[in-house]
Order: structure tokens, then sequence, then C-alpha cells
């Protein structure tokens, strides 16, 4: 049934961190690696070894510059994608078959590859691109937050989770029930002004991405920021090598060094 | 958005289709049984033949046509199921109204009853169509109230130019025939106009810092995309080779549309014109469906480095 059910009390999801995310597409090829052979499988390939790749990811990471005011240099913030198991989500709603379906004891959406006929309108539903067609199958893939890992009684408690989070080798993802208040993903997103993808759209995503944090960068400092010589025998001695080892200019000056680490004269 | 073929086929082949059986239903209202059988059967056949061969091209987009059936199933969310519900339903009383209009069984009580519960079902199919696409939000040029109205609009002036088609060649052509289709042919191109004015003058304030929620650090820009070729999303959403030639299109679609009406008011005098301008307004239909598809710009393009959508 592609009605909605009522909103469940458990709302599983992944909480992400902009900050810590270094792009390292770990995530992305563990999400591949365990979902080609998992609950949607198999995530096809189209020419792997060509020289025109392509293929199912359920799972995608963006690199995007961000120019902020006051700073001379942009900042890179990796972004890693896929579904945000949405709590009103349009992908569900407009599918014909009942294929799409949100479970109503977690709210995870998931797509049937049993009684999906390939018409592709819940992937156009989408704004967050999470719905990616496999050709060869005929049928939708996407996330299914590795529903075969996360309830998975063959598995060690800690390795519940699934696969991006595991992999994942900087923390930067975190999976939990965000309909808890009290849990660790909730008060981390609390902590931290975790924020929806979008929420104009006004589908409620579960998923939260918490905003990288405020600059620290030292090489953009200004110089009187550098430490300065404080007069001590180490520092003495470094000035006098620093002399010694210059080469001995036109004028009889050795060049120096300024605080800023720049030539002078 | 990516157009696809069968869907550009199965949009306009099943409106005009929906549209012609609407007129032969109205006929049968006002006028009774048809003139003739043939012109009855010819008319009917063109009819459901369009739907038919509509309805079918939907199925060659599925990756599983053999499913199709299953697409019956949620009428209760999902406006393409529907539109499929819709359109089987449809067959029972336009084969019916086919059957007593055009004579093969004589019961003339019968032809009105069924003309209307046909020209219901037939527009709500239509309109059901039109929501398929007016109902998603991620597409702004498709989230629009004049959807819908383009979609019944067009299914109206082919189906009615076809009439006119196939009444010319039977002889008998009404000159009432001929004003009803330039008017309808005149409909359908102002509320493509409206439409295209309306998506235009539509704001695009949503950006990439907007999609990505770091707008809130400064301005966003693409860095780096996630994979080396383009993948199913960009390559479904991401179209874009039409919008470059988009105004041209548009042009060509107004003065296909403006000479279908000066050819449908020439067969006036000469009635064979009519094919000519049903074959005229059957060509804008086409074009201004496949541009619906072509110029839309889809929101997850701003993760993809679109700067506005």
């Amino acid at each position: 049934m592609t009605s909605l059910p009522p909103p469940s009390a458990k709302k599983l999801g992944l909480v992400i961190d902009l900050d810590t995310c270094v792009g390292c597409q770990a995530c992305v090829t563990s999400c591949k690696e365990w979902n080609t052979q998992g609950y949607s499988a198999p995530l096809t390939d189209t020419n792997p070894y060509a020289s025109d790749p392509s293929g199912v990811w359920l799972n995608r990471v963006h690199g995007y510059e961000v120019k902020e005011q006051g700073q001379d240099q942009s900042r890179i913030v990796h972004f890693p994608r896929s579904c945000l198991h949405c709590e009103e989500p349009a992908c569900v709603t407009v599918c014909p078959t009942g294929a799409s379906y949100k479970r109503a004891e977690d709210g995870i959406v998931l797509v049937n590859p049993e009684t999906c006929i390939g018409c592709k309108l819940c992937s156009w539903a989408c704004p967050y691109g999470a719905r990616e067609y496999d050709q060869s199958q005929g049928v939708m893939k996407k996330c299914t937050l590795c529903v075969d890992r996360i309830y998975n009684e063959n598995f060690e408690p800690e390795d519940r989770q699934p696969a991006c989070v595991k992999a994942c080798p900087t923390g930067a993802r975190h999976f939990g029930d965000l309909g808890d208040s009290t849990s660790k993903v909730s008060q981390l997103v609390a902590e931290r002004g975790g924020y929806d993808l979008l929420p104009e759209m006004g589908y409620k995503p579960v998923n939260k991405y918490l905003p990288p944090r405020a600059r620290r960068d030292a090489t953009n400092s200004p110089a009187e920021a550098l430490p300065r010589p404080d007069g001590s025998a180490f520092d003495r001695l470094f000035q006098w090598a620093d002399r010694v080892l210059s080469p001995r200019r036109a004028d009889g000056r050795t060049s120096d060094l300024d605080h800023s680490g720049k030539l002078e004269g | 958005m990516h157009p696809a073929y069968s869907v550009i086929l199965f949009t306009t082949a099943t409106g005009a289709g929906y549209g012609l059986l609407v007129l032969l239903a109205l006929v049968g209202i006002s006028h009774g049984e048809a003139t003739t059988i043939a012109f009855g059967l010819t008319s009917m056949v063109i009819a459901l033949g369009l739907i038919s061969i509509g309805l079918l091209a939907s199925t060659f987009h599925l990756g599983h046509p053999e499913r199709a059936w299953r697409a019956l199933s949620q009428w209760r969310s999902s406006w393409l199921s529907r539109e499929g519900v819709l359109a089987i339903v449809t067959y029972v009383p336009a084969v019916l109204f086919g059957v007593v209009w055009s004579g093969l069984i004589h019961a003339p009580d019968l032809i009105k009853p069924l003309a209307v519960i046909t020209v219901v079902l037939a527009m709500l199919t239509v309109m059901s169509t039109g929501k398929i696409y007016s109902t998603l939000k991620t597409i702004r040029a498709w989230h629009n109230p004049w959807t819908v109205w383009v979609y019944l609009t067009f299914a109206l002036a082919t189906g009615v130019t076809i009439l006119a088609a196939i009444t010319s060649v039977f002889g008998n052509f009404p000159a009432f025939l001929v004003y009803f289709s330039s008017a309808w042919m005149a409909v359908a191109l102002i509320v493509k106009v409206l439409y295209w004015r309306s998506v235009d003058a539509a704001p695009r304030d949503l950006t990439m810092g907007d999609a990505t929620g770091l707008g809130r650090l400064g301005k966003v820009g693409q860095w780096e995309l996630p994979h080396s070729v383009p993948n199913y999303v960009q390559k479904e959403m991401g179209y874009a080779v039409a919008r470059k030639h988009a105004a041209k299109l548009r042009k060509l679609v107004i003065a296909a549309l403006v000479l279908a009406i000066l050819l449908m008011l020439s067969a006036l005098v000469v009635p064979h014109a009519a094919l000519l301008s049903m074959a005229l307004v059957l060509f804008a239909s086409v074009v201004q469906r496949w541009l619906f598809f072509a110029e839309a710009q889809h929101v997850v393009t701003l993760f993809y480095g679109a700067e506005a959508a």
C-alpha cells in the first residue's frame, strides 16, 4: 500500500557530520559491497571495466566549495547524499504498484524488487536524487538503511548498523532512532544544530546533517598571531644561524625573514 | 527531464483518442445515431485505436511491462494508478457507446446515458494524466495550475480536429465543425501560451546553498562530482539539451497551430484541408509535449551544479 502508514514512534535514520567527513568514499564502496548481495541485490554495473563505466549506487559523496564571508580561501565540504527516509515521502505515494513503501514499524522507505514495474515516477518525485534505476534489473534501487544488517541476529550487536556507518573511518556517520529524543543521534542533532535538506519541499526528512564547525585555520591567520621571538638562548641561536646561512646581498646585508614568513627587502 | 519517446507518444496519442471520444459522445448526445455505420465505426476505431496505442506505448518505458497490471492497485494515493484504472474503466461505456451509436445494435435510448458516462470518464482520464505531472513538487514547470488545462485542451483540440478530418473524408462536413475545431485549437494555443508565461514568471528561488544547507556558511559552488561519468539521476533528471532551442521550438508550436487554424478555416472551401490541419495540430501537440519534458528542470540538479531551480 503506497498510502503512508500513520507516523511511527520509531524513526530510524542517519546523522551525517559534514565537519568530519573527509570524502574518502569508504561509505560509498562499503554500501555497494554490502547491498549488491543484500536486500536490493544485485546492484548492477554497466561496462564496469570499460571507458564509460556506470552503475547503481545508493550513496554518493559530492564535494562543494563554500566561500565564507571574510575568508580569502574557500573551504571544501564533502557531502554524502543518500535516501533520507522522509516522514512524508512523495516517492512512496506516487508509486502506482505499492512496490515503494514506508515501514510502519521504523519508518524505513523500501522498494520491493518483486513488484516494482520500473516506471521511474518515484525517482522524479524525489528532490534528493536518492533513487537510481537499475537498467539491467528493470527496477528502482534505493538505500535500505541496511535493513538486512540492523536487525540481523547473526551479527554481533555492534555490527547491527548500516554498512556505511561501520565503514566510516572518521565517525562522520551515525545511525539511530531520531524519533527518540533521548537517543544519541537525537542529542547529537540538538547539540550541533543538525538540519534537514530542503525542508521547504515538505517531505520531512528523517536523516539529519550536522553543519561544518566554524573554521579554525592557522594559515589564514594574520602575522601578529604567529609566535614572536621571545629572546631566549634558542631564539638567538636560530637568528645567528639564519644570518650565517642566508646568502650575502650586494649591499652587504643578509636577507631576513619577517614574522609572516615572507622574504623581506 | 529526459523526454522519453514512449511517454510523449502515450500522452499525445491517448489525449487525441480521448478528445475524439468525447467529441463523438457529444455528437451522439446532440444528433443521436451516427449518419452511417461506416462513419460511426471508423471514427470509434480511430478513437479507441489511438487510446490503445498510447496505453501500450506507456508500457514500453517500463522495466517490467509484464507487471503493468500491478499499477492498477494504488489508486488511493497515486495519480498514475488512478489514470490506469480510469483508462481501463472508460473502455466499458466507450465500447458500448460505439456499438449503439454507430448503429451496430439499434438501441437509441442507450446512446445518451452511455455518451454522458463516456464523456465524464474520458475527461477524468486525461485530467489524471495531467495530475501525474502537476503534483510533482520537484519540477517547478510541471507543478503549475496550467499543466492539467494544457493536457485537457490539447486532448480536445487534437480530438476535434481528427473528427473534422474524418468528416471531411466521409463528405457531409458541417461548417459548424470547422468553426468548433478552429476554436478549440485557438483555446489550446492560448492555454499553452499562458502556461509558458506562468512557468517563465515563476521564481527559481532555490539555490545550491539551499539544497545542501551549506548556504548558511557562504556562497556554495561545485568542487567535485561524486562520479566520473553521468549517473541515472543526471541522465534522467538533468536533461538540458533542448533548453537552448526552446525559444525556437515554442515559436514552431505557435506557428503550427496558427497554420492549422487557417487550414481548418480554408476547409470551408476545400474540405480536405482538414486533413492537413489535423497533421499540423498533431505535430504541434507532440512538439509541445516534448518541450514540456525537455524544458522542465528538476530540483535535484542543484546537487549537480545547477545554480538555481
